[in-house]
Formats: structure tokens, C-alpha cells, sequence
């Protein structure tokens, strides 16, 4: 008789592509109950919510749109995740750029505008950085904990934007709690004629490109990974651990910076309290998705990206409430990591000798 | 001034209470080695529970009793995640939040649909214990629930420290291995600080749409997850140390509030952003010596 046995070897490596696919089946499948708790045929509420918004040349840039902020938090995650530090402050960093963005932004009047574009980058990147700094010098000089400190530094810097906006950056002419618009020589060109898609789009991308390029094709990719994998081990082999993990660090920052820096200088042209809905935490999903492959990262940005303009065609179409595209975010984060488990197993049929 | 000081104390207790139930609450779960970001989510959780069920029932303590199982539910969820399946903590804390935030959400919607004029409920009213005092009587005019917050801190430190359990506890976040060589189940100790956690944050969320709204919104809990996560850390893990804390916490919120409405001219988010900067300082001051519980983060494999 043959039986079938599960042991602790690694799965074979085709498994592992299918195992995303596998968590978004299950995913979709926990997900059916809310939809049909909201009185609405499942699956035609997955046609809305993954096909319908790539079925219109509106929509399908809106897929881009959305996905823009989340490649560029996606991957400032995966650089420091990779290198082992645990930064759960891309919010936080994203908010540091936009601040950034919208003083530099002021200030442009009358420059050519790729000569402010690149100015606007730059200080977006050099706020992530500052922002990021702190917790990483802790980490290093004093080996606090970084995932306490990021993670509080996100709601220190709510305050600080809800102090500008309150105070002395209030829109002087609406009396909005908005900053003054920034000027057109800032403003980050767009791509398509009678669309949203900013240079943003681009940034996104080439900055996953420059991920890949650092991490497979660099000394400093491999002392990454190595510290990743292990600090001590990595110490033991030469790599100067506390570099490595700052620069992450800082670097990481500074890429969560420039999300802030597309969101203000690409859509609203203002800096406003609510101009991340949770980028820089849905940057770690996308982070976790992309089983910090900087390919796979891109793949999950878009996907989320998907995800959330899903989520509004589902509420217009069936009156799904829109949240909805969150919930199937998280429940997909959760079962992912879990079903990555399963490629440290394989199933084997034993042999008619084994078995007994 | 003597008006002034009266209302802020009674106030300062008022928002010290749902900070330290979600303290406590992270208390029992770091405690077990177990860093549950899922704090946020869960008092969001509690807040929107809590709503629905007084609002559908007539009953508020129904209410909390629904909220509190629904939250050591979801304590039981991330003990399936970074308990049994060993997921790094902080990724599936994070999950937490951000699922029982969507889910809360989306429910909240199912029922109630976009109205013009939220939902409310009747809160609960507070309890006068001495009417006729002077001073005393308008600081103990508070709900129930603050008294129930306030009487979890004794009963929270006799159980970590005077217990066989709260042993047992201690043992399984400073040396899972050792807890059990020595007989401990680790795992189901660990589910049980996260079940037990999970109810008293959901707890200190129900707090806040039932005794001080009568209502649920978007921003109920607004980052109090994250405040008790600093706290425990300020009050080293120490029931007695987190009240002083949620309090110091509590008093400094209240004084912002007053400030505001006299009109002075002054950024009250710099006293909102203290708390946060004075644990990131503590941390620093602390630095390698900081009392973490040492199994705290590291998921516990039996091979």
C-alpha cells in the first residue's frame, strides 16, 4: 500500500511561484462570506473587484495611480527588511517627504522644472533619511529596538503635520487646514494626456530596478542579505554589520521620503493630514507578498494597487462597502506568510519498502 | 482654580482608562514573549463590537461582554499566527490591525450604511459615589468601567507576581526552553496571555464608543494602541508602573483639552507627541539595559 508522508526538506522549487497563487485562492475563498454577507454573488463581486478595473482605460490607469506610492513604500520596506532591519516607519518617513515636498515646493517659483522635479526628490529622500535616523542610530549605538521606535515615530509626525496645518501653513486665502499649493515648476509632469499617472509612475519602477540592482548585483546587496540572514554570522565573516544596517536603515528611509514627495507633488499639490491612508504600512504587506524579491515586491505593488481601485468599482457596482479591498489585503498578508511555511515541506509517497 | 483643578484630575482619569486596559492587556501578552501590534486593531475591534451589540440588544454591558470575547478572539487569531505558526510578530501584529480595522469598518457599513447622522447609542452615565462631597465628589463621579480599570491594576499584579500562573507567565517570556524543560506549556500559555490580553484591550476600545462617545467612528481609537505600546515600555512592564503612566498619560491629554478651549496660543500637539518622545528617550536612557522580557519577538520552535 502506498502512503503518502510530509517531511522537513525543502519543497521542490516549482511549489514555490505556486504558492502565492495558492494564498490568494484561500484568501478569495474566506473573503466570499463577507461578500456574501453584503447580499452580493461572490464571484460576480470578484469581477468587479480584479477584472472589471482593467477593463477601462480610466480605470487601468487609476490601477497605476494607486500602485505608484506603494512600489516606492513596497520597496524602502524591502531594502531595510532585507538587510534585517525591522522598520515598520515608512509611514512615518513618507510623511517626513511630503512635509519636505511642500516647503520646497513653495519655493520654486519660476525654476525650470526638471531642475525643481529634481529638487523636490531631493529633499523629499533627504527628509525620509532624517526621519529614519533617529531610530537607527538608536539601534546601532544603543541596540534599542527599532521596531518600537519607527512604529512610534509614525504618530509623532501626525502631530507635527497636524501642527503645520492647524498653524502656520493654514491655507492663508481658504482657511483649509492645507498647506499653500505648491508651484507648477514642482509639480511632478504628467504622463498621459486627461489622466492622474505622474512621473511618480517611473520613480516607482526605476527605484524597484535600482532595489534589484543593489541587492543581486553589489557588495553591499550581499552584506545586506548576509546581515539579514544573520548578524553574527555576518559579523564572524567580516561585514560590517552596523554600517550595513544604518545605511539600509537611512537609505530605506529615504525612499519612503519620495512616496511622500509623489503623493504631493504628483495628485494633490498640497500637503493635507490625510495624505497617506497607510501607504507606508501597506508597503510592509508588499514587502511580505513580494517574499522581498524586488521583483515580486513590483508584481505585489500593482496587485495591491488593484486591490484598492477594486475595492471602490465593487461598492459603485454591487454596494459592497469598499473596505472590502482592505480586509482582503490583510487576510491575504496573513495567509501568504503562513502558506510560505509550506515551502519547507514536501509531500512524498513512501515507497512500498518504507512503509510500515 | 480650584474648579479647574478638580475637572482636570476627574478628566485625567476618564482618559487614563482605556489606555490602561489596552496596557494591561499588552502587559499579559509581552509579558509571554509575544510583541502584539495587533493592539490598534484590536481596540478598534472592541470599539465597533461593543457598538453594534449595546445598539442591537438595548444592554451596554452586553456590549463590553461581546467586545471582550471578540477580543480574545482575535488574541486567540494572533496566537495561531505568531504562536503556532512561528510568523514573525511584529508582520502578523501588524496583519491584525490592519484586518480587524478593514473588517470593523466593512461591518460597520453592512449595518448602518452611509447615514448623514452617524448611529448613537445612550453611554453609560456616570456613577456619583459621593454626591454631597466637595472636592472628592465631582473627581469620583466617573463610570463604572474607570473603577473597573482601576481595580484590573491590583488584580493584574497579584496574578504576575503572586500566582502559580503569572509564574508560569514570566517564565514562558524570559526563557520559553527552560519553562519547559520544566513542564510549562509554552504554547498554551501563550495562547492564554493573548486571549486575556485580547479581552482587555477590546475592553478599553468599548470604553471609548460606550461610556465616552455613544458612538463609533473612523478615528475612535486614533493611535491609543500605539500609546499603550509605549507605556508599557515607559512603565517597564510593571502593572503598577503602566497606571502611573496611563495617568501621567491621561493628565497631560486633559490638560491639552483646557488649554485649547481657554484659547492660549500654543501647538498642543507638542503635549500630544510627548508621550511618544518620552519613551523614545526612556528607550535611549535604557538602552541594552531596557527590561524587555528576553523571549519577547522570538517565535518558540519544540523540536
Amino acid at each position: 500500500m502506498r502512503r503518502l508522508r510530509i517531511e522537513r526538506t525543502p519543497a521542490p522549487l516549482w511549489v514555490r511561484p505556486l504558492i502565492p497563487v495558492l494564498a490568494a485562492l484561500i484568501t478569495f475563498t474566506l473573503t466570499a462570506v463577507l461578500i456574501v454577507l453584503a447580499k452580493a454573488n461572490p464571484l460576480e463581486a470578484y469581477f468587479y473587484f480584479l477584472i472589471a478595473p482593467l477593463s477601462s482605460r480610466v480605470s487601468a490607469i487609476e490601477v497605476l495611480v494607486k500602485s505608484t506610492p506603494l512600489l516606492l513604500t513596497g520597496a524602502a520596506v524591502t531594502f531595510a527588511f532585507s538587510a534585517g532591519y525591522w522598520n515598520i516607519g515608512a509611514e512615518g518617513q513618507l510623511y517626513a517627504g511630503a512635509i519636505a515636498a511642500a516647503w520646497m515646493g513653495t519655493l520654486l517659483e519660476g525654476f525650470p522644472q526638471p531642475l525643481g522635479v529634481l529638487l523636490m526628490l531631493l529633499s523629499g529622500f533627504i527628509a525620509g533619511v532624517l526621519w529614519a535616523l533617529p531610530p537607527a542610530l538608536l539601534k546601532v549605538k544603543l541596540a534599542v529596538d527599532e521596531v518600537v521606535t519607527t512604529l512610534l515615530l509614525n504618530s509623532v509626525i501626525l502631530f507635527i503635520v497636524s501642527y503645520l496645518l492647524n498653524g502656520p501653513w493654514r491655507d492663508p486665502v481658504s482657511g483649509w487646514p492645507q498647506s499653500p499649493e505648491i508651484a507648477a515648476s514642482a509639480m511632478l509632469p504628467k504622463l498621459l494626456p486627461r489622466a492622474r499617472l505622474h512621473l511618480g509612475f517611473v520613480i516607482g519602477v526605476l527605484v524597484i530596478g535600482v532595489l534589484w540592482f543593489v541587492l543581486s548585483r553589489t557588495t553591499f546587496g550581499l552584506k545586506m542579505r548576509a546581515t539579514g540572514l544573520g548578524m553574527q554570522a555576518a559579523r564572524f565573516a567580516g561585514v560590517k554589520v552596523d554600517r550595513t544596517l544604518l545605511l539600509s536603515a537611512l537609505i530605506s528611509g529615504g525612499i519612503a521620503g519620495l512616496a511622500g514627495v509623489s503623493e504631493v507633488a504628483g495628485i494633490h499639490f498640497h500637503l493635507i493630514d490625510a495624505i497617506s491612508p497607510g501607504y507606508g504600512y501597506t508597503g510592509i504587506i508588499i514587502a511580505m507578498l513580494g517574499g522581498l524579491n524586488p521583483l515580486g515586491v513590483g508584481v505585489a505593488a500593482l496587485f495591491i494597487g488593484l486591490l484598492s481601485t477594486g475595492g471602490q468599482s465593487v461598492s459603485r457596482a454591487l454596494g459592497v462597502p469598499a473596505y472590502l479591498g482592505d480586509v482582503v489585503q490583510a487576510v491575504l498578508l496573513l495567509v501568504t506568510l503562513g502558506a510560505f511555511i509550506l515551502q519547507n515541506y514536501r509531500i512524498r509517497w513512501l515507497k512500498a519498502s518504507e512503509a510500515g | 482654580m480650584g474648579d479647574f483643578l478638580v475637572g482636570l484630575i476627574a478628566a485625567t482619569l476618564r482618559v487614563a482608562t482605556p489606555l490602561t486596559f489596552g496596557t494591561l492587556g499588552e502587559l499579559f501578552a509581552e509579558r509571554a514573549g509575544i510583541l502584539n501590534l495587533g493592539i490598534e486593531g484590536i481596540m478598534f475591534l472592541g470599539a465597533f463590537v461593543g457598538f453594534a451589540v449595546a445598539k442591537a440588544s438595548g444592554s451596554l454591558w452586553l456590549g463590553v461582554l461581546a467586545a471582550v470575547v471578540a477580543g480574545m478572539l482575535a488574541g486567540l487569531l494572533m496566537g495561531l499566527l505568531s504562536v503556532r505558526l512561528g510568523l514573525s510578530q511584529h508582520v502578523s501584529g501588524l496583519g491584525i490591525t490592519l484586518l480587524l480595522t478593514g473588517l470593523s469598518l466593512f461591518c460597520f457599513r453592512l449595518l448602518y450604511g452611509e447615514p448623514r447622522i452617524p448611529p448613537a447609542i445612550t453611554p453609560f452615565e456616570r456613577l456619583s459615589v459621593l454626591p454631597q462631597v466637595p472636592i472628592l465628589g465631582p473627581i469620583l463621579e466617573q463610570y463604572a468601567l474607570t473603577y473597573v480599570a482601576l481595580a484590573l491594576v491590583p488584580l493584574v499584579w497579584w496574578v504576575v507576581y503572586r500566582t502559580n500562573f503569572g509564574l508560569q507567565l514570566r517564565a514562558v517570556g524570559e526563557n520559553p526552553e527552560a519553562a519547559d524543560a520544566a513542564g510549562v506549556d509554552v504554547f498554551l500559555m501563550r495562547y492564554l496571555a493573548l486571549a486575556i490580553g485580547g479581552g482587555l484591550m477590546a475592553a478599553g476600545g468599548a470604553f471609548l464608543s460606550l461610556a465616552q462617545l455613544g458612538a463609533f467612528t473612523y478615528g475612535v481609537i486614533a493611535g491609543r494602541g500605539w500609546v499603550c505600546i509605549a507605556l508599557i515600555i515607559f512603565g517597564n512592564w510593571h502593572p503598577v508602573k503602566v497606571l502611573w503612566g496611563a495617568l501621567l498619560f491621561g493628565g497631560v491629554f486633559a490638560l491639552q483639552l483646557r488649554l485649547q478651549t481657554t484659547g492660549l496660543q500654543m501647538p498642543y500637539e507638542t503635549f500630544l507627541a510627548l508621550p511618544y518622545l518620552v519613551t523614545i528617550a526612556a528607550l535611549a536612557i535604557a538602552g541594552r539595559n531596557a527590561a524587555y522580557p528576553a523571549g519577547l519577538l522570538k517565535p518558540y520552535k519544540r523540536e
